[in-house]
């Protein structure tokens, strides 16, 4: 009997535990973003955070994002063309950029490249004492570092994902049009006919600002969480692409559960 | 300084996601066409309309006039009512146009083809909210083939 | 002799672990106090608890006889402006400029012109010898001179009290003769309240004017630097001439040798 109340138990602890972490978390977030906020300080620091998550992401957004619509053209066309209706493939292209791989591709990217460089300032400022020692001199960390982190991602991932989706059409039309003479006029005017503003594009940026939400509320409470050792912040960091990656393929398909689903 | 050029690239960043939802609102969506300019309504009633959406294209010979605003159904005939905006650019067509459900390309997708009439005197223009009465139904392929292949004792 | 910080009959435990047993200290206003003890004692525990950043389990602790622990958060912040803190790896924001980071507590909490500000963060760091170093960032300073710049942004906002984390820890004798006399000195000069954690016992007991010593969870010793010297406790002496095994015991508490490697039917 004694394994069967051990493993009960075991569920007991491991469900106190994660809540107690979801619990730290949300306290985090009121701390960080609900709690008096102070524009006249918080936005030249998001506006650096920007820089920080955003610009320095842009890099791989677009080279991804060229690449990925490129690629899609190569393999859509081979497909269409079977049925003669290679002029689909715009459309092909720019609606599965639009409501899929714009913000799911971009929010794993984010999470990879911007995500983990979060965790490990926040985890190598706690180590270095640096949020203690900004607590000591009456500063609160949490608005002070992590609410413009916070604010940074959440406003960079939707400006990455729609800048992903429209560099990806582009790379389309590079190998669709330009090189595997898909007619010009047809690519961008079966697309037009076809994607609605609302339903594909704002569908997609919703996703997105909800992925950025999450992506970016898990790396900084990773960080602001981590055991402040070397071995602490590797986890942390890990933990920060592995979670947050399984978050967003989760929510994804909620969320197009949710926006497509259901017509 | 440091931070003016962090500024200067966070302006750039800005500025290159506003050119992407420029291109995704204009190029890709084709914000312009619907909301923005001037438009009338006109309505038709099919017997069948296969498979035409809402949104897909109105066109003369081929140019895009307007799109399907929306595809209900006549509660007392039971037929189905198209209604179409047309940009008020094109704004004299007679009454005797008609129109038809066409596809694009052995599977394309359907659109409404716009046949304007003759016009002679006695023929008003179209206006906002009229009916098209000569309309021609989309083609079923499959009553195409029945027809090809039991014959049709009206032909 | 007024207190500026009064400890009383403070327990603390971290994980289940007992820390400190009803322990009181009183922190002397104008005085350097020195908290000594092994390593491992949590002497930066006891900082921490000064500074509101962990919360006693029964006691209190008292600055100006207002208890810590019962503060809002809101009061607790005004309180922290009036003291301040030098950690240990001395903490500076690795993504500012020395200058950035002594002007940071300005900007935080004066509306001073950015001229006065430059002015101030000049005086500092001219107290502290890096003038000229205004300009470099904390990875480009060697170890000595980021505590000298962390002092410097310490005194900033010309703190009542300053806390020194083990401010000898790893430095060589050159810059362990600074430190020492850059305390001494902001003591004197600036009626400071210092209290300085450490394990260092030559310097410490150079600069202080009362000294606690800490070990087994207790206050196993306290007085003048001279009292600490004559004392008769055999602890106190362990300490002072760092023996290896004495009342503090060399080994950590395991089962007893016997068992542990002959079985136990000894």
């Amino acid at each position: 009997m004694s394994w069967a109340v051990n493993w009960i138990s075991n569920i007991g602890a491991a469900t106190i535990n994660r809540i107690t972490v979801f619990g730290r978390a949300t306290l985090m977030l009121i701390g960080a973003i609900i709690a008096k906020p102070q524009p006249a300080k918080l936005i030249p620091l998001t506006i650096k955070q920007l820089y920080v998550v955003g610009v320095q992401s842009l890099l791989i957004i677009i080279v991804s994002g060229l690449f990925i619509g490129m690629v899609m053209a190569l393999q859509g066309y081979t497909i269409l063309v079977g049925y003669g209706a290679e002029g689909s493939l715009g459309p092909m292209v720019a609606l599965s950029l639009l409501r899929e791989l714009g913000p799911v591709v971009t929010a794993l990217l984010f999470a990879g490249r911007a995500g983990s460089a979060l965790t490990a300032e926040i985890g190598l400022m706690k180590a270095t004492e640096q949020l203690s020692s900004l607590e000591m001199m009456a500063v609160d960390p949490l608005r002070r570092v992590i609410a413009p982190r916070l604010w940074a991602g959440i406003i960079a991932m939707p400006m990455l994902a729609l800048i992903f989706s429209a560099v990806g059409i582009l790379g389309g039309h590079l190998v669709g049009v330009d090189w595997l003479g898909v007619d010009y006029g047809s690519y961008w005017s079966i697309m037009q006919s076809t994607v609605d503003w609302n339903k594909d594009v704002m569908n997609g940026v919703i996703k997105s600002i909800v992925f950025a939400f999450v992506v970016t509320w898990i790396a900084t409470f990773k960080g602001y969480d981590s055991v402040p050792t070397s071995e602490g912040i590797s986890k942390a960091t890990t933990e920060t692409v592995v979670f947050s990656s399984l978050a967003v393929l989760g929510l994804d398909f909620i969320l197009t559960a949710l926006m497509f689903g259901i017509e | 300084m440091k931070s003016r050029k962090v500024e200067l690239l966070v302006g750039i960043f800005v500025l290159l996601t506003i050119g992407a939802g420029l291109l995704l609102a204009l190029k890709v969506a084709n914000q312009s066409m619907s909301g923005v300019s001037e438009s009338y309504t006109l309505y038709a009633k099919f017997d069948n309309i296969g498979g035409l959406k809402a949104r897909s294209a109105v066109k003369v010979g081929g140019v895009t006039i307007g799109r399907v605003e929306s595809i209900t159904l006549d509660q007392d005939d039971y037929t189905p009512v198209v209604a179409m905006t047309i940009s008020t650019q094109y704004n004299a067509f007679p009454e005797t146009s008609s129109v038809a459900i066409l596809t694009s390309g052995l599977l394309g997708e359907q659109y409404i083809g716009f046949q304007p009439g003759f016009s002679i005197d006695g023929i008003e223009n179209l206006a906002e909210g009229d009916y098209i009465e000569d309309t021609k139904s989309a083609l079923v392929l499959e009553e195409l083939i029945g027809q090809f292949l039991f014959g049709n004792n009206d032909n | 002799m007024e207190n500026l910080i009064e400890i009383n009959n403070l327990t603390f435990r971290r994980s289940g672990r007992l820390i400190y047993d009803d322990i009181s200290i009183n922190i002397v206003k104008g005085k350097t106090t020195a908290i000594m003890g092994p390593s491992g004692i949590g002497k930066t525990t006891m900082l921490r608890l000064m500074g509101g950043q962990l919360l006693p389990d029964s006691g209190d602790v008292k600055f100006k006889g207002e208890s810590i622990p019962n503060m809002s958060r809101k009061r607790l912040f005004e309180v922290r402006r009036q003291m301040s803190m030098l950690f240990q790896s001395g903490a500076l924001f690795t993504d500012m400029t020395v200058f950035d980071n002594i002007a940071f507590p300005l900007r935080e909490h004066t509306r001073l012109s950015e001229s006065l500000i430059e002015t101030i963060v000049m005086l500092k760091l001219q107290a502290v010898g890096l003038r000229g170093a205004a300009q470099l960032m904390p990875a480009e300073l060697s170890g000595g001179m980021a505590r000298r710049a962390a002092l410097a942004r310490a005194i900033a906002l010309d703190p009542d009290m300053i806390m020194y984390d083990e401010p000898f820890a790893g430095q060589d004798p050159i810059s362990m003769g600074v430190l020492v006399k850059l305390i001494k000195a902001f003591n004197d000069a600036l009626q400071l309240t210092s209290v300085v954690v450490t394990h260092d016992v030559t310097e410490v007991m150079s600069i202080a004017d009362y000294v606690y010593i800490l070990a087994e969870k207790k206050v196993i010793g306290s007085g003048t630097p001279e009292q600490i010297r004559n004392s008769q406790s055999p602890l106190v002496q362990q300490f002072l001439e760092g023996k290896a095994d004495g009342p503090v015991p060399f080994h950590y508490p395991a089962d007893s040798v016997q068992q542990a490697f002959l079985g136990a039917e000894l």
